[in-house]
């Protein structure tokens, strides 16, 4: 018999929804690919924020919030997200697989 | 670390795993991972079906929409005047298929929400554990007095994109110079709030160029409007000879219109159209009130966290036809309101609380194919109800660099949305 461990069967048996996921997004996550692409090859001038390093993503954030940073659309967004918020929504980018 | 396990071992974790896995999953009536119908292939519709599979693939997803072609309405403005094709605002369902979402190309006509199944045109009856409805929105027939479907021929709404948008189109090149368009804009709430103004504004933009003599008047049943200051100052800068609005105040309310005589008609006197864009007042898509989910209002009332329905139990409804709070009817909303609700739903078959939601609508109107403006709010619950945590529109004293911007970011949000929804 193959070595089993409770670990690996529990994951297993409850399967995706407790891996790296839209199932996991932090609150917030999955509304920015409205317009921030998930697949490669959309021709638009917004970036990609999959498989970024989530220290930019909370850095941008951060400069959209104070002014810092010129932009259309970001620096009204990031108002309505606090600094936890973002982190985790940069870690969860940053996470998933380019 | 991993050890060899012996039988017993092995026996004691199979009998806590599944253990486990019967306090966070109960037993669904029917198939292994339950089973969720989604009713309407729009951007909350069809999102929704893809991310309730992405999120826990054991469950069983049908995605019930008659038309096997969706057609697009955000920049179906740019068809009405040329600047598109309706091709481009078209897209299909082989993608959505692809990942392992059961397609029912078909009119679901009634639900049984205490047996919990729907019927679809042909009679076939699909069980389900949780129903989502994004049905969109049906224009009120009884509302306007002289409007009807055959009066749609004459006076089309272009409401729903597709045959209507091309009507409108043909009209506008049909017009003589020196000629009167005239819109009916609805009160409140409505699909697409700045719709009809980016409408006037990129039929004022055609008329300026090809039609100089010919103006576009907007008869409306409000005061205010979205974007309504960056709306009123672009028009001055660009169009200050052929676009007019006529408040709810200085006699804007359309009250009957007589497409016999392409007469509009409101209590201050008549406007006589040589092309007329009545967009009506509109509720959610009937297949909500056979559901038993719409209110008094002709919307249908959710759960700010589930978006489940107030009236009827494992029923969930997002889009246009939800009362979403805050949250204005739009392709973003849909979208965003589709991805919370598919992660409530996959949260519930398998036994779990859903998250407290947030979510964003961004919102882009064209004023001029190179001058974009846009409204961007963050929103959650609260109260019972979805609010408005802040964002706003965008500056009212912006270069033109600026709105230029705003315009290539609006064509790249239509790409990225039709991407991840049909894509």
């Amino acid at each position: 018999m193959k070595p089993v461990t409770t670990a690996t069967l529990l994951l297993a048996l409850v399967g995706p929804a407790w891996a790296a996921g839209p199932a996991d997004a932090p609150p917030g996550t999955l509304s920015c690919s409205g317009c921030h692409p998930t697949a490669a090859g959309v021709d638009t001038a917004v970036p990609r924020l999959i498989g970024r390093n989530p220290a930019d993503i909370t850095a941008a954030m951060a400069a959209f919030k104070s002014g810092q940073r010129p932009s259309t659309v970001m620096d009204r967004i990031a108002k309505g997200f606090s600094d936890d918020e973002v982190k985790a929504i940069a870690a969860w980018y940053g996470a998933q697989k380019n | 670390m991993t050890k060899r396990t012996n039988r017993r071992e092995f026996l004691k974790s199979a009998a806590a795993a599944s253990t486990f896995v019967a306090l966070a999953k109960p037993a669904v009536a029917q198939g292994a991972g339950g089973r969720v119908v989604v009713v309407g292939g729009g951007f909350g519709g069809a999102t929704c079906a893809r991310f309730i599979k992405r999120i826990d693939p054991r469950i069983t997803v049908t995605l019930v929409e008659p038309s096997r072609t969706f057609t697009a309405c955000p920049f179906s403005n740019g068809v009405i005047v040329g600047l598109r094709e309706l091709k481009e605002q078209q897209f299909g369902y082989d993608k959505v298929a692809a990942e392992q979402i059961v397609l029912n190309f078909s009119p679901a006509t009634a639900v049984d929400a205490q047996g919990r199944s729907v019927t679809l045109g042909d009679g076939t009856r699909l069980p389900y554990d949780r129903l989502v409805l994004s049905p969109g929105v049906d224009i009120r027939w009884d509302a306007l007095p002289g409007y009807t479907e055959a009066a749609a021929e004459r006076m089309p709404h272009a409401w729903k994109a597709g045959e209507q948008t091309l009507l409108l189109r043909r009209q506008l090149e049909a017009m003589p110079d020196g000629g009167t368009v005239v819109i009916s804009a609805p009160a409140n709430p409505f699909r697409c709030p700045p719709g009809p103004y980016e409408r006037a504004s990129l039929i004022a933009y055609y008329l300026k160029l090809k039609k100089p003599k010919s103006k576009v008047i907007i008869l409306d049943a409000k005061d205010a409007f979205s974007k309504q200051g960056l709306f009123r100052n672009a028009w001055k800068e660009l169009y200050p000879n052929n676009l007019e609005w006529v408040s709810l105040s200085t006699g804007g309310k359309v009250t009957s219109v007589d497409p016999g005589e392409m007469v509009l008609v409101t209590d201050f006197g008549r406007h006589k159209a040589d092309v007329a864009n009545v967009i009506p007042p509109q509720k959610a898509a009937r297949i909500a009130e056979a559901a038993g989910v719409a209110d008094r209002t002709g919307w249908c009332p959710i759960d700010p966290v589930t978006f489940e329905s107030k009236l009827q139990p494992n029923i969930h409804v997002v889009g246009d036809a939800s009362i979403a709070g805050a949250m204005p009817k739009s392709a973003f909303s849909a979208n965003a309101q589709a991805k919370v609700c598919a992660a409530a739903v996959a949260k519930l078959i398998a036994g779990g609380k859903p998250d407290e939601p947030r979510l964003i609508n961004t919102c882009y109107s064209l004023v001029a194919p190179d001058y974009g403006i846009s409204v961007a709010n963050d929103y959650g619950p609260a109260d019972g109800q979805i609010k408005d945590l802040g964002g706003g529109v965008s500056p009212a004293d912006a270069p033109s660099g600026v709105r230029a911007a705003e315009a290539v970011f609006a064509d790249g949000w239509f790409k990225t949305i039709t991407a991840e929804v049909f894509g």
